[in-house]
Formats: C-alpha cells, structure tokens, sequence
C-alpha cells in the first residue's frame, strides 16, 4: 500500500527537515524583528512610530506569496541580492527565511503590543516614579511581563508561520509542499495517500507545538 | 492617560533634544537603505522612465494585464467566502452539538482542515479534479483554488461561528427554553442572528486572508490571477519587474487595507452598538483563531497608550 514511498527517490524526510529549518530560522528571526518593531510603535520619537505603523499596515496586507516571489524575482533575480549564498538553493532558502521574517515580524509585533496593552498602567507608572527612561521601563518592566502574557498568541503566530512555509515552494525552496507537488504527479493513482502522508507529517509539527505552548502559556502567564 | 502613552515621561528639554537626535539618526539610516536600494535599482536599470511610464501612460497594461488579473483574484475570493460561508456555519453550529457523535467527527474535520496549509489542499484538489473528473483544463486552476479556499476557511468560519455562538449571554438560551423553543428554533431564531453581528468584523477580516490565499494559485497553479501578471507584464514591458511588483503589491495592499478597515469600522459600530451584546469576534493576531472580546474590556487600560490594533484585550474562548 505505501510503495510509492520510494524514500530513495523522494527525500521525504529531508523535506520535511527543510520545512522546521525554515521555521526555526523565520521563528527567531520575526521574534527579534517583531519586538523591535513593537518598540518603535509604543517609542516617543514619533518618526519611529510613524515607521512602524506603516511597515506593519503594508506588510499584514501584501500576500506572503507576493512577498516571496518578489524577494525571488526582484531581490535575487533583478537586483542580484544574495545574502551570502553561494548556490541556487542556499540562496532560495535564505530569501525565504528573509520574506518570512518580514511578513511573520508584523504579526509578533502586533500580539506583543495587545500584551504590552495586558500590563497594567502602574506598572509603568511605578517605573517611571524610579526614574527609569523609556528603553528601562521598557525592556525591564513592560516587556517580560507582556511576554509572559502573550505565549498563547506567539504561539498561533508559530503555527501560522509553520504552515506558511510552504509558500517557499513558490520560489523553488525544496521543503515538503514542493516534494508534494512532485510527487502527487508522479504517483497520480495513490493521490489520497500521498497527501495523507504530507497532512500528516503538518499535523505531526502543528499539533505538539500548539500542546506544549499552550501549556507553557498557562504556566508562565501573569496571575492578576 | 488617554492621548500619552504612560511609558516615558513627558519629555522635557533635554529628553525632546534627544528624541531630535533618535529622529535625525532613524532618518539617516532610513536614508542609507533608500539610498542603497535606489543606488542598486540604477544599477540593474530598474529606474529607467520607460519601465515605470507605461503604468500611467499606457492603458493597455490595465486593461489586458492588471484588471483582468484583480477581476479573477476578486472572483476566486467571493466565491470561496460565499461557498465557505454555509459549510462553515453548519460546522460550527455541528461542533456545539448536544450529540458526541456529531460533535466529535465535525471537531475532528476543523482541526484536520486547519492544521493543513491552504496550498497543500490547493495542490491536491488541482491533481484530483485532473484525475477524477473531467473539469476542462483551463478551468481547473479557479476550482482548485477555491475549493482549496473553502475546505480550509470553512473549518476557520467554524471555529468563528462557533466562537460567536459562545460569546451570547447563556440567558438567551434559557429565556428561549423557557418560552417553549426547541433547539432548533434556539439557534435559527436566537442564538444566530445576534450571533451574526459579533462574527462580522471577523468574517471580513478572514477576506482579507482569502484575498491574500488567491496569490498561491496564481504562483503554482497557474492560476491567472494578480500575481501571476507580474511575468506576463515584464515579458511585455521591458523586464520591469520591480516596477510591476511594486505596482500589483500597492493593488493588493489597497484592497486589503480596505477590508482591514471596514472591518475595524463594523467591529466598532458592533462594540458600540446598545442593541447588541457588544462582544466582538475578532481575528486572532496572526493566526486563524477567533478571538471573543468581552464587553467589559477596557481597552484603554494600558501602558501602551493610544492607537490599539484589532483583537487587543481579547479573551480566547475557542479551545
């Protein structure tokens, strides 16, 4: 019945390997971008402010497919960005870290600031009567404590981004939507199985990360 | 507190000539990376007048590239919102069934469907239409993504529906038992219409995603939609091609901060509004849950001062 898991031919697991290596790499990436985004949108310069609004507006309503196949085309083919990457895969893979990140960044932003919004005012207040300047009150006081309040939607945040990757299969990036693709053409008769098999392996990724962190959230989360 | 954020003081002389130097240092290296990107784009000759002209000088390019295009992304999208809307309702009001047996399978089906990416259900309703039925080949791209779409958003509309339903006030329920309804008339009559009010903003919200989804048929499917007009207007146009990004992104970044902002303006007609409960169903932050928000949340208390996005303060109620 499996026989077209011919793991010789198709690297199934390898597949699959691309897939959490790119969702790790996005994952870390957009948490620092994300905060630092988050930063600007509550900072007192206004031009700061003014720039992260307008990023996170764009980038939320640009396709994730759009801003991929343009770091593809645009960025790589046009402009000749490589970030570093010495071959063709190597530098899809790090431009679909890089799309990733962008896009994945505004969504962290915005859970982080509804968790700043979950810190209660004297909290900062208090800071402030310390003597504390903004970047103090911020990354001492305000910050651990909307983390803590905010696994729950980082974690959907973390689901989302593991299935957008598979939008890198748009640009070549060989993960498991790309082998799919492959294969659900080649092994045309067994089409039901073959995308149980991948269903399966996304569930296998989804399903714990969403236990765990849901677990993790109720643990760490601020009894008020 | 209600016009300054309570993080920083406010500033005084020397904290306002030091906000003037953040300004000036942001500025200056948001001048290098322009001036980078700029510098680069000159290089390749992406600046050249002849590749961004025809966007305004020709019409030909809207009307045999970019509007068919929009027209086709739009088409996929409302009817993935009008196919997905019934199958999402009847699975949301299956999943708060009082019998396990229908409850059980149909939250099974939810978490199945949500837990795949949209594009994997695309790819293979694709290769099932080719091989099982004889939808014509040039018509396939459309029906393989919309019922990719719809299998997916249903099972989200699902969990909205569902989230909804919860967010009513449990005496609704009982004043309508106590006057005789059966459960049936419960939900046509009470619990779904009040419901409705509540999903909406989420339910335009979730648009916004399909619009975005629609972008994937057009990159592996072949589907002729905006995105995919991006090569057929370099191949015509001179390789223009961060010209006719930028061009099809502004197109899709307009259509979707109009939804965006029509469904913050229901959300907060629906807040305000005395007639209704004035719970929100909103869009999670970044992922496809629903979010309830109570009526009681004060939304303004918090550090981070003014300008809250959609689904601040909400409370989960879906899982």
């Amino acid at each position: 019945m499996f026989d077209f898991l011919d793991l010789e031919r198709y690297d199934l697991l390898g597949a699959f390997w691309v897939t959490v290596q790119l969702t790790v790499y996005s994952a870390v990436g957009s948490l620092i971008w994300g905060t630092i985004l988050a930063g600007m949108r509550v900072s007192p310069v206004p031009l700061m402010r003014g720039f992260g609004t307008a990023y996170v507006n764009i980038m939320r309503n640009t396709p994730l497919t759009v801003v991929l196949v343009a770091a593809s085309l645009g960025l790589y083919q046009t402009l000749s960005v490589t970030l570093g990457g010495r071959d063709s895969d190597q530098i899809g893979f790090r431009l679909a870290v890089l799309g990733l990140v962008a896009y994945t960044a505004t969504f962290v932003c915005e859970a982080l600031r509804s968790g700043i919004n979950t810190v209660p005012v004297g909290q900062a207040e208090a800071a402030r009567a310390l003597g504390l300047g903004f970047t103090q009150v911020l990354t001492l006081i305000v910050l651990p404590q909307a983390f803590r309040s905010v696994v729950a939607p980082l974690a959907n945040v973390l689901i989302a981004l593991t299935k957008n990757t598979t939008v890198a299969a748009t640009i070549g990036v060989s993960e498991a939507a790309l082998l799919m693709k492959e294969m659900i053409e080649n092994e045309s008769d067994v089409i039901f199985l073959v995308f149980s098999v991948f269903a399966f392996g996304f569930i296998v990724l989804t399903l714990p990360t969403g236990l765990l962190l849901g677990w993790v959230s109720k643990r760490v989360a601020v009894k008020r | 507190m209600s016009d300054l954020s309570v993080l920083y003081d406010v500033p005084g002389p020397r904290a306002k000539r030091r906000n003037w130097l953040y300004t000036v240092l942001f500025l200056v290296v948001l001048g290098l990376v322009s001036w980078w990107v700029l510098d680069t784009m000159a290089d390749k000759n992406q600046l050249a007048g002849e590749k961004w002209l025809p966007f305004v000088e020709d019409s030909r390019i809207w009307t045999t590239f970019l509007l068919p295009g929009l027209l086709n992304t739009l088409k996929a999208a409302a009817l993935a919102i009008v196919i997905a809307l019934p199958f999402g309702a009847l699975l949301g009001i299956g999943r708060l069934s009082d019998h396990r047996w229908i409850s059980v399978p149909v939250g099974a089906v939810v978490e199945f469907f949500r837990a795949i990416p949209v594009l994997l259900l695309m790819l293979f309703a694709n290769e099932a239409y080719a091989q099982l039925t004889d939808v014509e080949s040039e018509i396939r791209p459309l029906y393989a993504v919309v019922t990719g779409l719809v299998l997916y958003n249903a099972s989200v509309i699902a969990e909205v529906v569902r989230a909804g339903i919860l967010s009513l006030p449990h005496g609704q329920t009982d004043a309508a038992k106590a006057i005789g309804m059966r459960k049936g008339q419960i939900m046509s009559y009470v619990l779904l219409p009040q419901a409705v009010t509540a999903m909406l903003p989420a339910l335009v919200s979730q648009l916004v995603v399909i619009v975005k989804d629609t972008a994937l048929g057009g990159a592996l499917l072949g589907f002729a939609e905006l995105l995919s007009r991006v090569r057929s207007i370099t191949a015509n146009y001179g390789a223009n091609t961060i010209a006719a990004f930028t061009v099809v992104a502004l197109l899709f970044i307009l259509l979707n901060f109009l939804l965006t902002s029509f469904a913050s303006w229901l959300e907060g007609r629906a807040r305000r509004s005395r007639k209704g409960t004035g719970a929100v169903v909103t869009e999670d932050i970044g992922s496809d849950v629903a979010v309830v928000s109570a009526p009681g949340d004060d939304r303004t208390d918090g550090p981070g001062g003014p300008g809250h996005g959609p689904g601040d303060g909400g409370v989960r109620k879906t899982r």
